[in-house]
């Protein structure tokens, strides 16, 4: 019976405030917003927006970036899992790569710009006895035009991300077996996989794939920190406009927001193209019985790319460290002249109220989103039917970017004189923090072999037994991963929580985006450092858990 | 809205109904959060505004004051006309201007009746009543005093060889490519330097002070955008990127990316050496025929739900003893707004026994001050360097 106030609830939940917020997006996009004297419809904002200088170029980055990123991404992690799944080096590689989720996109950033920049760690390294530098070199890696280390940054962070919801559908799929046939037919490790395991894996991976391409050709902190500069993609530039003084440009802002849920729309039809053109090319490869067996090169370089990505965010990471406690500490010096704690003894009286916020805001917003989450699959379970227009609606907030709705959405919760209350500040997490649970969680629910019941039902046991005794423990890992990937995005909400909070309420990913704009790289370590551990609490957890739990059942191992 | 207080405003001239007012009031005071000396700052006169009058101060960290303008635009548009979520901004120039434009801010003039307000320096700080020309008329109470400053380290640059305005400028980035740059416009600073230049290339600098007219624009900007497609091929990463502000400079002087770095604030280095991010070599220098000058202020928007609150805290940060720790470089250092000949001995003496430190100009050495510009053309300024330079080439 309760399971039926899953879907209405979680269809109310979401659609309210994002429709709303798309409103009061859309009704400026076409010049409507009294309170800045807009009271008639009108094309001038999209004309505006048209004739605004290097649109097409901002929007073309935007475009290219979502969808770089995310097919780098795929086939590092595609690959990996193809060569390397089902061995010990395998398990042992992803406890490594599961944490670097939790690390903020921010952190990330700044932790690859710290080392890939001319005066960055790499470079002081090795000067001046190898390169003959005494001062840092005039080049332009950081903000190159291209946005490659933007792309760079992108993918260090989507791998671990698709590399978790593979691991998470992986235990659906008769794995070893599989292997063993291909093998037996003569196939290589690589082809073998692609060919009979890669297509069910993939299709329960999909959406979060489109939630790459949707984030990456949306995103902002990256494009700041690490993206082109002249100029920026759109959606740096959209929260340049968003923020402009003048508070006329609301209306192009908007417009632009327009076009930015059209160029993240275009970039997943795209890469739907893209996956059609993949499949043939792969059904046409199976069908000339390619086997592929000489892939030891394409194995060791997917090992290789899948070691290099979570490398350069650990020592990235470990760069932003040395800076917290860094005194002066200047070109070519490969370690600072002094260490000095006064970055910390300055940050850590400051930090308690934020981290409270934070870590309440992320566990409620998580578990409000868990509880939704499981109502509407057990009611998809019922029924069986997948809610079309519900699940529309739940992905809705991974489809349009976040500057596209907040603008409204912070109208909404004012008119609701809701704002920067911890409930409402909630309630947006919840907003953003819900899809990605749905998105972990959903697929390997959706694949578990509902024979199991059978078998359950046969002995006599009632359906909560059931449920409690048997589906939820084999579906523990999965159930952890949604969660930890749930508090991780809650943690890292920027535009949200400074809206929603009215800044009243500050969490540690407010503090540290603040202390960014002042470009403090020791402050920026300090925050970066505090704004990593949240999460990658929250993913010990859930690989820590599943391990112990079934240390003694062979078949639950990944 | 109307000029006219509400009924349930306070009103400054009593002020012991004001301090009445105030006791239990929480006020969130929206400022730039990107410098921890600033929020250590604003962290003392929470502490001391919590003991002396009861009000209990809450720093909204913002990356861009312009969002704090947002927000209330935003109550605005929700018919939120009081209970506002913001209190006290610190604020000047564009932002200013766009929210006395609309009517957002909490008016008639409060600031001149403040009893504080008499230690206040008009006589010789004439940005304190005119904000880039835009007349305060109380609608905002001064905070502190900015100069666009330049910072160079003597281990690496001779003295001898600074430039000494915009055209040595340009000289000296031949001579030494790649060891120049500004933060990209919008960036406060960034756009600060395009005013600069811009002041002291023009034929006639008193247009500057009028609103831009649209027929003569071009033709006035000409000489800046002239200068400027010279110089960014000799700047840092040929113009191709720039420093993300002003605090990102200060890390390229240490590494040696950079020569010349500059900030509105004459105690920059003396702070950034102080801190560990500058070794102690580093110096400063100004344009003897002027650089930028302005004041920067605190304001309280029309909804705010707790004025009388705001208004002893803007007050409190135009106490005598509140300025004077506000320039001790160890602090912030900031320069003071108040005028040293309408203290008291005791308050004067607090400023005496300041040490400035090494890097920072005494006040006479800083050279005449250049008036800002009317907010109109900061805008078109920068939509006009974005045209020709912020879309790739």
């Amino acid at each position: 019976m309760l399971t039926r106030v899953g879907p209405p609830l979680a269809v109310l939940l979401l659609s309210g405030p994002i429709l709303a917020g798309l409103a009061g997006t859309i009704l400026p996009a076409f010049g409507y917003l009294p309170a800045l004297g807009g009271t008639a419809f009108s094309l001038a904002p999209l004309r505006e927006l048209a004739a605004a200088p290097g649109i097409a170029h901002s929007a073309l980055l935007s475009l290219f970036a979502g969808l770089a990123a995310a097919t780098l991404s795929l086939i590092v992690v595609m690959l990996f899992v193809a060569a390397w799944a089902g061995t010990p080096l395998f398990s042992r590689i992803q406890h490594v790569i599961s944490p670097l989720l939790s690390v903020p996109h921010a952190a990330a950033a700044f932790g690859l710009a710290f080392l890939i920049a001319p005066s960055g760690f790499l470079a002081r390294l090795v000067s001046p006895e190898l390169t003959g530098w005494t001062r840092p070199p005039d080049w332009l890696i950081v903000n190159d035009p291209m946005g490659l280390s933007m792309i760079a940054g992108l993918v260090v962070k989507e791998v671990p991300f698709l590399l978790l919801v593979t691991l998470a559908a992986l235990p659906q799929v008769p794995l070893a077996r599989t292997r063993m046939l291909v093998a037996s037919l003569g196939y290589g490790r690589v082809a073998g996989f692609l060919f009979c395991v890669w297509p069910p894996i993939y299709r329960q991976i999909r959406l979060p794939v489109f939630a790459v391409i949707a984030f990456a050709s949306s995103v902002v902190a990256v494009a700041i920190i690490l993206g082109p500069s002249a100029p920026p993609t759109l959606a740096a530039r959209l929260v340049e406009w968003m923020n402009d003084p003048d508070l006329s440009m609301r209306f192009l802002a908007s417009a632009g927001a327009l076009l930015q849920l059209a160029v993240s729309a275009l970039a997943i039809l795209l890469w739907i193209v893209i996956e059609h053109i993949g499949a043939a090319f792969r059904d046409r490869l199976a069908a000339a019985g390619r086997r592929c067996v000489r892939d030891r090169l394409v194995r060791t370089v997917a090992l290789v790319a899948m070691l290099a990505s979570a490398a350069t965010v650990f020592a990235g990471l470990a760069t932003l460290a040395i800076w917290s406690v860094a005194g002066l500490w200047q070109f070519p010096d490969a370690l600072p002249r002094g260490f000095s704690l006064r970055n910390w003894t300055t940050a850590l009286p400051r930090i308690l109220a934020p981290l409270a916020t934070t870590v309440i805001a992320g566990l409620v917003s998580t578990l409000i989103a868990f509880a939704i989450t499981l109502l509407c699959l057990l009611r998809e379970d019922e029924t069986g039917r997948i809610g079309r227009g519900s699940a529309l609606l739940i992905y809705l907030p991974l489809l349009v970017p976040q500057v596209a709705f907040l603008f409204g959405l912070q109208l909404l919760f004012l008119l609701s004189g809701a704002v920067a209350g911890l409930p409402a500040l909630i309630l947006a997490h919840l907003v953003f923090v819900m899809p990605y649970v749905f998105l972990s969680l959903s697929d390997p629910w959706r694949a578990y072999d509902r024979r199991y019941e059978a078998i359950a039902a046969g002995l006599g046991k009632s359906r909560l037994k059931t449920f409690l005794a048997v589906r939820l423990p084999m579906l523990t890992r999965p159930l952890l991963t949604a969660m930890a990937v749930g508090f991780a995005v809650s943690v890292g909400l920027y535009l949200p929580t400074v809206l929603i909070g009215a800044g009243r309420l500050t969490t540690i990913t407010t503090e540290a985006v603040t202390l960014a704009s002042g470009g403090n790289r020791r402050v920026i370590g300090v925050y970066a450092f505090l704004q990593m551990v949240l999460p990658m609490m929250g993913f010990v957890v859930a690989t820590l858990v599943p391990a112990l739990l079934f240390r003694r059942f062979r078949a639950m191992r990944v | 809205m109307t000029l006219t207080a509400l009924a349930a405003d306070p009103n400054p001239k009593d002020w012991d109904a004001v301090l009445a007012e105030a006791k239990g009031e929480t006020v969130y005071w929206n400022a730039w959060g990107g410098s921890e000396n600033i929020n250590a700052y604003i962290e003392w006169a929470g502490e001391e505004l919590k003991q002396r009058y009861g009000v209990a101060l809450v720093h909204v960290k913002l990356d861009d004051t312009a969002n704090a303008v947002a927000k209330v635009v935003a109550e605005k548009a929700a018919g939120k006309d009081e209970g506002g979520s913001v209190d006290l901004i610190w604020i000047n120039g564009e932002n200013f201007a766009s929210m006395k434009e609309q009517g957002l801010l909490f008016s008639p003039g409060w600031a001149e009746v403040l009893p504080d307000w008499q230690y206040v320096d008009i006589e010789n700080k004439p940005t304190i009543r005119t904000d880039f020309t835009i007349p305060v008329e109380g609608l905002e109470s001064p905070w502190g005093m900015a100069k666009l400053v330049f910072f160079y380290d003597q281990a690496r640059t001779d003295p001898d060889t600074l430039p000494t305005n915009a055209r040595s400028l340009l000289d000296w980035s031949k001579a030494n490519p790649g060891r120049f740059s500004y933060p990209q416009p919008p960036d406060f600073i960034g756009s600060s330097f395009l005013k600069q230049i811009l002041s002291e290339l023009v034929e006639d600098r008193s247009v500057l002070l009028a609103p831009v007219i649209d027929a003569t624009f071009d033709k006035t900007v000409a000489p800046l955008f002239a200068y400027l497609d010279e110089l960014h091929p000799l700047m840092w990463r040929s113009g191709r990127a720039y420093p993300q502000n002003y605090p990102a400079m200060k890390q390229m002087l240490a590494d040696g990316e950079m020569d010349i770095i500059f900030a509105f604030n004459p105690s920059e280095a003396s702070s950034a050496i102080a801190n560990g991010e500058l070794p102690d070599t580093v110096r400063s220098f100004t344009f003897p025929e002027g650089t930028l000058s302005n004041t920067h202020f605190v304001a309280i928007p029309y909804n705010a739900a707790s004025k009388a609150g705001a208004l002893v805290a803007a007050n409190f940060l135009i106490s005598p003893e509140a300025q004077a720790r506000k320039q001790d470089p160890k602090v912030w250092g900031d320069p003071t707004v108040l005028a040293m000949d309408k203290l008291d001995a005791a308050d004067r003496a607090r400023f005496e026994a300041l040490d400035l430190g090494v890097a920072t100009l005494r006040p006479n050495e800083l050279g005449p001050a250049i008036d800002e510009p009317h907010p109109t053309w900061l805008e078109r300024l920068e939509g006009e360097w974005k045209r020709r330079y912020g879309v790739g080439n």
